[in-house]
């Protein structure tokens, strides 16, 4: 056994330590901490990706050496290690995106409280990923809950208290669903090691014995991580929650820790119960209408919102949508696509996110439309940045979500049912999305005279003046655009990651 | 439909019940204290649903006493293991759903969410 093979433990451990060391240390010092540990995750998550991509083939890693069915396991293959890289790299630039805000909305007693949530939240997101026990997952499922929580709800207002207890709600009853299917499948199986079960679930598959339970227990899964990650008509607590938290709470929030639970999913379906199964079984239909009844409807509210942050957060319910049409057209194509929209999205959202933040800071902290006019103007890294999120959420050639919004067609394409409804919801979300993001843009285009905005007192931020959300912006542009133009590359490792998934 | 296998079954059917009870009180009472109770009763009934699981007829609690090692004289430990595990992540969720409502009270005097909420809209925040 290589030394590298080490590295997906040490990670979860390092974060899951690290957050109680912060709470001795003041904020400034467990600032660094955060970002050294976040650093140094990434560094490993790179070389276990690199070892995983070298040996073609994944690797169990027993906890305390115990044989299969009684120890615990990490689980580490390409998909595994990508979505690592991806989640450490976002982080990072979401935490160094909003430090100003950050010090400006947080008590100073309470900073380092901050950084112990998010590396436990780091953690549990690792745990999800890697870990391949399903009531280990469950248990992080509830950590990164309570860490998502402690987010929301540090920069203290009314509204934000609210929105932390309509997400602990709606989360609680999103885990009580997926622990009853948990328990479900244990009691039909007696296994909890994920490639156990799978072989257990193929046994009572092919002898058609159990069926019922297996599909409760399947479709209480889904649900519950469905309404845990704000699938259309569970997203309630979702704009408040993004809207009014800190800005790096609200791009973590909508790029990471949605998308963890989905990454369960995958693998509830890949691992657990295998996705011939799943395909057979009618729940993807249903998270199929959803999905698409999400795409439609979260754009229309995101059209409505006339606050800008609570723009962005319907548009996550739409993009979150999207990822579960991708499931729903059962066929490795389509969650292949959904794979690399949760990339796409994490990176193009938390982008969005940051650069309205830079351009609510220029028009005298208005979130309104009309007090945004010509900020493109006044803080220009953000304007472009906004401008090119923009972009690749509408789906333009170049950007990333141009990439997912094609691969999204090609997977329906040849679909005897659901090609023309896929096509259909692709077009029109496209539209709407294009009619309120192309709104903003324009709108923070539009000039103001000087008068005008000398009697508002608004400033006028540089590149000098913010250097490191301007330097997080831009590494988020160039990610976007490596993810748009670089595509193929990222296509066929996902594509690989998947067949050594199951 | 079959339902002696609900009869033969019923301390299952039972957990499930309980669940839907506490489930839908989590969802649908304005309340924030009989949510958080909804919640406990939610809870409670997944863990009853694994005891009963983990439980066969006849058979002890699995700690080794008047030398006894055979397999079939114990029941199945692990559901109580992952039941222990349950507890602890419920009385996490509970402290801080509790220490949530705290907060709220404090600031608006009430406990009914939706007050909250139309409240806050009236603040204009």
């Amino acid at each position: 056994m290589e030394f590298v093979q080490n590295f997906p433990f040490i990670s979860i451990i390092l974060s899951l330590f690290s957050g109680p060391l912060s709470s001795i240390l003041d904020g400034k010092k467990a600032k660094r901490l955060n970002l050294a540990v976040i650093t140094i995750i990434g560094a490993m998550s790179v070389a276990v990706l690199c070892f995983v991509i070298r040996t073609g083939e994944p690797y169990v890693y027993r906890m305390g050496h115990f044989p299969a069915p009684w120890g615990n396991e990490i689980r580490v293959g390409v998909l595994e290690g990508v979505m690592a890289v991806a989640f450490c790299l976002i982080m990072l630039l979401c935490m160094l995106g909003g430090i100003r805000e950050r010090e400006v909305e947080i008590e100073t007693s309470k900073q380092n409280l901050y950084y112990i949530m998010v590396n436990l939240l780091l953690s549990s997101l690792l745990a999800l990923i890697y870990t391949n026990d399903l009531f280990t997952a469950y248990v992080f499922v509830e950590i990164n809950t309570i860490s998502a929580c402690g987010l929301i709800m540090i920069r203290q207002n009314g509204r934000t208290i609210v929105a932390a207890t309509r997400y602990m709600i709606m989360s609680l009853l999103g885990s009580g669903m997926l622990l009853l299917g948990i328990c479900f499948l244990y009691g039909l199986t007696g296994q909890l090691l994920m490639s156990n079960i799978q072989e257990a679930v193929a046994v009572l598959a092919k002898t058609g014995q159990y069926h019922i339970p297996l599909l409760v227990s399947l479709g209480m899964m889904s649900v519950g991580l469905a309404i845990k990650s704000a699938l259309f008509p569970f997203h309630g607590w979702l704009p408040d929650a993004y809207g009014y938290s800190t800005v790096s709470s609200a791009a973590i929030l909508s790029s990471l820790v949605s998308k963890g639970y989905i990454f369960l999913l995958v693998k509830i379906f890949y691992r657990v119960i295998g996705f011939d199964i799943v395909r057979d079984s009618k729940v993807i239909n249903v998270l199929f209408v959803f999905g698409i009844s999400g795409m439609i409807m979260g754009s229309l509210d995101a059209i409505r919102a006339k606050d800008i942050r609570r723009m962005i957060a319907y548009s996550s319910v739409a993009q979150i949508g999207y990822i579960y049409m991708g499931f729903g057209l059962g066929t490795t194509e389509g969650v292949i696509a959904s794979i690399f929209h949760i990339l796409s999205h994490a990176a193009t959202k938390s982008l969005l996110f940051i650069s309205a933040s830079g351009i609510t800071d220029v028009s005298g902290k208005h979130k309104d439309f009309f007090e945004l006019t010509g900020a493109g103007y006044r803080n220009k890294v953000a304007g472009v940045a906004f401008t090119v999120g923009s972009l690749s959420m509408v789906g333009f050639p170049l950007f990333s979500g141009f990439i997912s919004k094609i691969l999204f067609a090609q997977a329906a394409v040849g679909h005897t049912f659901k090609m023309l409804p896929t096509l259909i919801a692709l077009a029109l979300s496209t539209v709407l999305n294009t009619v309120y993001f192309l709104k903003t843009v324009i709108r923070i285009y539009t000039p103001v005279p000087k008068k005008e905005l000398e009697e508002k007192n608004y400033v006028t931020i540089t590149m000098k003046e913010q250097p490191v959300k301007s330097a997080a912006l831009i590494c988020f542009i160039v990610l976007n655009l490596i993810l748009g133009l670089f595509s193929q590359p990222i296509v066929t490792l996902i594509e690989n990651g998947l067949k050594m998934f199951a | 439909m079959n339902f002696s296998n609900l009869l033969t079954n019923y301390e299952e059917a039972v957990a499930v019940i309980l669940f839907g009870i506490g489930f839908s009180n989590l969802l649908l009472q304005k309340n924030l204290i009989k949510k958080i109770i909804g919640l406990n009763i939610m809870d409670t009934a997944t863990y009853l649903f694994l005891a009963l699981k983990g439980y066969i007829t006849g058979r002890k609690a699995p700690i080794v006493v008047d030398g006894i090692q055979k397999v079939e004289a114990y029941i199945n430990p692990i559901p109580s293991g992952l039941v222990l595990t349950g507890i602890v992540v419920s009385v996490s969720v509970t402290a801080l759903m509790l220490s949530l409502t705290i907060r709220l009270y404090r600031r608006y005097h009430t406990l009914d969410l939706d007050e909250i909420t139309t409240r806050l809209e009236k603040e204009g925040l």
